[in-house]
C-alpha cells in the first residue's frame, strides 16, 4: 500500500512538471493569503454579512483548475473565493466587492457571496445551499446544446449533497449525458454538523451510482491527486460519456463563516490537520524533494504578498458605488 | 515594525463585545493563526486568531472589560527584535480612524429612494385582419413562431415532447423542432427548472412549462433566487432570459393543491415580469413578447381558456408589448380592472350593468408587472369609482395593489372607495357546488358596483 500522504511524505498523484508544480504552488499561496486577508478585513469591520472563507480547500480548486482549458465553465457556493481567483478573476475585483466598492465585480451589488464573470465563464456565488448544483447543470446542457466539447464543473459542500435537487440534477446529467463533473468538496462539516450526523450514506463518492455517475474518492489535500483525478474526469467528459463525480476529502481549517464559534470540533484535529496534511506544505515538500530551491518560494511569496497587498488597498480606496447604481440592473432593457 | 490589535467583528451584527480570556499575555510568541484571547460576541464565545507573527508587546485591555467597540485597539504585537518600548510608541500615535468602516450615506432624496419612472411601453397597433382561434392554438403558434425564429430558444417540460403536451399546447412541436429543442423531463421541477435557468445564464431562451403553476412551487427558489436576482447581484453581467410559463388559477373540480393564482406571488419580486392572458390575441402577442425579452418572464395562463376562440390577428409579425392594458370595453361610470379569465366576468358585468343604465370601463391588465398604473388612473379620472376583480385570495392579493394604485394616484377624482372582488379567502373545495360559490361571478361585480352607486 502508498504510505499516508503527508505534508512530509510523498504525494499520491504523478508528478508534474516543475513549471506546472510552480503555478499550482502560486495559485494555491495566493488563494490562501488572499483568504487570509479577507479575515482581516472582516475582522476590521471593512467586509460586512457573510464570508465564508476556503483556507484548507485550496488544492481541489487549484487541481481542478490546472484542467481546465478556454470555454469551460465553473459554478459554486458561497465559499467562492477560491474559485474565482483560479477562474482568472482578478484579486481586485474580488477584494473590492468583498468591501462593497464600485470596482468590485458586481459594483458592490453582490457581496462576498455573489460574484459572476461572463467573460472568465464563472457563473456564481450562489446563496442557496444545492441551488448551484441544478444550475450546473444547466451550464452543462447549454455545452451540449450547442455542440461544444466545453465542461461544466459544479462544486458543492458535503453539507449540500444532503438537497434534493442534487439527485434531481444527477438524474437530469446522466439521462442527457450532460459534460457535468460535479465536485463534492467533503470538508466534513456542513456549517457545525459533521457528515456522520447528517448522511446516512457514508461514502457520497457512490451517491451517484443510481443513475450510473462515474466517480473517483480523492484525496483533496494532495494537489497531484486532484489533478490526476480532474484529468481523467475532464476526458470522460469530453468524449461525450456524461456526467463524472468527484468526493474531494478535504478540510476547511477556519470556521464556517466569520461568525463561527467552533464548538463542534477540537482545535486539536484542526491543528493535527494544518501540520500533517497542509496542502500547500505538501506540494512544497515535494517540490523541494524534486530539487526546486527554496529561492523559488520566497519569490512566490513575495509576489503573491504584493498582489494581496495591491488589491487591499484598491478595496479600500475603490469609491462606495454610486446612488444611481440603486436602481440599475434590475431588468435588462428590453 | 509594532502593530495594533484591533477588537475584530466576529459576525455580520457585531458592533461591541467583552473581552473573556486573553489566551496568551504580554511577552508571548505567538504564530499566524494561534489564538490570543476569546470574545464574547453578540452571538457566542469566540477566538480570536492572531493574523500576524510577533511578540504580544501589551495587552490594552483587562479580561472581563465589557463593551468595547470594535476597532478598538486591544493589545500590541512586537515584531522580531523590538523591545517593550515600541509598543508604547504605536498606541500614541495610533489614528483612531484607521480601519474604521466607511460612514453610510442614508439619502433621503425621493430622487434616490423612489423607483425611476419607467418608460411605458408603446400602445398596441392595429394588426388587421383577423381571424378565430383557441388560446391553446394562440399560445403554440406563438412558441412555433419563435422556435423558428431563433434557435437559441427550446421548450422544456413535463410531457410536452411526445405527448404533445398534458393541455395539447405544444402540439406538433416535437415533429418541427426534434427532440433537441423540444425536451421531455422527468417529474423534477426543481431540478428541470435549476437546469433551464443556468442554460439561460449562458444566453440560451428556455420556455419552462409547468403542467401547471401549482408545481412551480417546487422550483419557486430558481425563479426568485437564481433567475430574477441574478443580473442585479453581477452588476449587470448576466442576464437571464427564460419563460415560465402553464395553466394558473382554479380549472374545475381539481381541489385545493390545483386550484391558486399566483398572480400575486410572482408579481411580488423586482427582477421578475409576469404577464396573464385572457384572450387568443393576448396569449399569442404576450407569449411572443415574453419569449424575446430579455428577462426571466411569468406567463400565467388558464386552462379554462384554453379552448376557448377568440380573433387573433393573422399578420406574421404579430406581437404585443408587455407593459400595456388594453381597454376591452369602454365606459363612464365605474372602471373594472381585472385579468385573465376575470376579464370574461368582468365584461359580463359590464353587459348586465348596461341593461341597468350603468356604464362600466373594462380593463384587460394583460401584464401584472409592470402593472399599467397609467391607463387605470387614466379611466378612473374619468368614470370616478373602481372595482377590481380576480380569481386569487384578497389578503396581499393585486386587487389591493389596484386599489392602492386608484387611492394613491387618483384620490380626488374618486367618488367611492375602490373595492375589490375576489376568491373567497379559503383553500379550494372539491364539492361542485362549495367550488361554485368560492370563485366570482359576474353578480359579484355587478353588487359592488351597485354599491358604490348607492353610497
Amino acid at each position: 500500500m502508498d504510505e499516508t500522504p503527508s505534508a512530509s511524505g510523498r504525494s499520491n498523484g504523478p508528478a508534474l512538471s516543475p513549471e506546472t508544480m510552480k503555478r499550482a504552488y502560486r495559485d494555491m499561496l495566493l488563494v490562501r493569503r488572499f483568504e487570509e486577508k479577507a479575515g482581516q478585513l472582516y475582522g476590521m469591520g471593512l467586509i460586512g454579512g457573510f464570508c465564508h472563507l476556503y483556507i484548507g480547500q485550496e488544492a481541489v480548486v487549484v487541481g481542478i483548475g490546472l484542467n481546465m482549458k478556454q470555454g469551460d465553465k465553473s459554478i459554486t457556493s458561497y465559499r467562492d473565493h477560491g474559485q474565482m481567483l483560479v477562474a482568472g478573476m482578478t484579486p481586485r475585483g474580488v477584494m473590492a466587492e468583498l468591501t462593497g466598492r464600485s470596482g468590485g465585480y458586481s459594483h458592490g451589488k453582490g457581496g462576498s457571496m455573489h460574484m459572476f464573470s461572463r467573460e472568465k465563464e464563472f457563473y456564481g456565488g450562489h446563496g442557496i445551499v444545492g441551488a448551484q448544483v441544478a444550475l450546473g447543470t444547466g451550464l452543462a446542457f447549454a455545452n451540449k446544446y450547442r455542440g461544444t466539447d466545453e465542461v461544466s464543473i459544479v462544486y458543492f459542500g458535503e453539507g449540500a449533497s444532503a438537497q434534493g435537487q442534487v439527485y434531481e440534477s444527477f438524474n437530469l446529467a446522466a439521462l442527457h449525458k450532460l459534460p457535468c463533473i460535479y465536485v463534492i468538496e467533503n470538508n466534513r462539516y456542513g456549517m457545525g454538523t459533521s457528515i456522520e450526523r447528517a448522511s446516512a450514506s457514508k461514502d457520497l463518492s457512490r451517491n451517484g451510482e443510481p443513475w450510473g455517475i462515474a466517480s473517483r474518492k480523492v484525496d483533496g489535500m494532495d494537489i497531484f491527486a486532484v489533478h490526476e483525478a480532474a484529468q481523467e474526469a475532464m476526458e470522460y467528459c469530453r468524449s461525450g460519456k456524461g456526467p463524472f463525480l468527484l468526493e474531494m476529502e478535504t478540510y476547511r481549517y477556519r470556521g464556517h463563516s466569520m461568525s463561527d464559534p467552533a464548538k463542534y470540533r477540537q482545535r486539536a484535529e484542526v491543528e493535527e490537520m494544518r501540520r500533517t496534511r497542509d496542502p500547500i506544505e505538501m506540494l512544497k515538500a515535494e517540490m523541494l524533494r524534486s530539487g526546486i530551491e527554496e529561492s523559488v518560494f520566497k519569490d512566490i511569496e513575495t509576489d503573491v504578498k504584493a498582489i494581496v497587498a495591491d488589491a487591499t488597498e484598491f478595496a479600500q480606496t475603490s469609491p462606495e458605488p454610486d446612488v444611481s447604481e440603486l436602481w440599475t440592473d434590475i431588468l435588462v432593457e428590453a | 515594525m509594532a502593530s495594533l490589535i484591533l477588537m475584530p467583528a466576529l459576525s455580520p451584527t457585531m458592533t461591541e463585545g467583552t473581552l473573556a480570556r486573553w489566551v496568551r499575555k504580554a511577552g508571548d510568541t505567538v504564530a499566524a493563526g494561534d489564538v490570543i484571547a476569546e470574545i464574547e460576541t453578540d452571538k457566542a464565545t469566540m477566538e480570536v486568531e492572531a493574523v500576524d507573527e510577533g511578540v504580544i508587546g501589551k495587552t490594552l485591555v483587562d479580561e472581563g472589560t465589557q463593551n468595547i467597540a470594535v476597532n478598538t485597539p486591544i493589545a500590541v504585537l512586537l515584531a522580531e527584535g523590538e523591545d517593550a518600548s515600541a509598543a508604547d510608541n504605536v498606541v500614541r500615535s495610533s489614528d483612531p480612524a484607521v480601519g474604521a468602516p466607511v460612514a453610510i450615506e442614508t439619502p433621503s432624496d425621493p430622487a434616490i429612494t423612489e423607483a425611476p419612472a419607467v418608460a411605458q411601453a408603446e400602445d398596441d397597433r392595429d394588426w388587421g385582419e383577423t381571424s378565430e382561434i383557441t388560446v391553446r392554438q394562440a399560445l403554440r403558434d406563438a412558441m412555433a413562431a419563435e422556435l423558428r425564429r431563433d434557435e437559441d430558444v427550446f421548450l422544456i417540460g413535463e410531457e410536452v415532447a411526445q405527448y404533445q403536451g398534458a393541455y395539447k399546447i405544444s402540439q406538433g412541436l416535437l415533429e418541427e423542432f426534434g427532440e433537441k429543442r423540444v425536451i421531455d423531463t422527468p417529474i423534477t421541477e426543481h431540478g428541470f427548472t435549476g437546469m433551464a435557468v443556468g442554460a439561460a445564464l449562458t444566453g440560451l431562451k428556455p420556455i419552462v412549462e409547468f403542467m401547471t403553476m401549482n408545481f412551480s412551487l417546487q422550483a419557486i427558489d430558481h425563479i426568485i433566487n437564481s433567475a430574477a436576482k441574478t443580473l442585479y447581484m453581477s452588476g449587470g453581467q448576466m442576464g437571464c432570459s427564460i419563460v415560465f410559463r402553464g395553466p394558473n388559477g382554479a380549472a374545475a373540480r381539481v381541489g385545493a393543491q390545483h386550484s391558486q393564482c399566483f398572480a400575486s406571488w410572482y408579481a411580488h419580486i423586482p427582477g421578475l415580469k409576469v404577464v396573464a392572458p385572457w384572450s387568443a390575441a393576448d396569449a399569442k402577442g404576450l407569449l411572443r413578447a415574453a419569449i424575446r425579452d430579455p428577462n426571466p418572464v411569468i406567463v400565467l395562463e388558464n386552462e379554462i381558456l384554453y379552448g376557448q376562440k377568440f380573433p387573433c390577428p393573422v399578420d406574421e409579425d404579430f406581437i404585443l408589448p408587455i407593459g400595456r392594458a388594453k381597454i376591452e370595453r369602454e365606459g363612464t361610470d365605474v372602471t373594472l380592472v381585472a385579468f385573465s379569465i376575470m376579464v370574461g366576468v368582468a365584461l359580463e358585468a359590464a353587459a348586465i350593468l348596461a341593461d341597468e343604465g350603468i356604464s362600466a370601463e373594462v380593463i384587460n391588465l394583460r401584464s401584472i408587472r409592470p402593472l399599467d398604473t397609467e391607463t387605470i388612473v387614466r379611466s378612473v379620472k374619468k368614470t370616478n369609482r373602481i372595482v377590481s376583480v380576480e380569481e386569487g385570495w384578497p389578503v396581499a392579493g393585486i386587487g389591493a395593489e389596484i386599489c392602492t394604485v386608484a387611492v394613491e394616484q387618483a384620490f380626488d377624482w374618486l367618488d367611492a372607495p375602490p373595492a375589490r372582488v375576489c376568491g373567497l379567502d379559503l383553500p379550494m373545495p372539491y364539492a361542485a357546488n362549495l367550488e361554485k360559490l368560492a370563485l366570482p361571478k359576474p353578480e359579484w361585480v355587478v353588487d359592488a358596483v351597485r354599491k358604490q352607486l348607492r353610497d
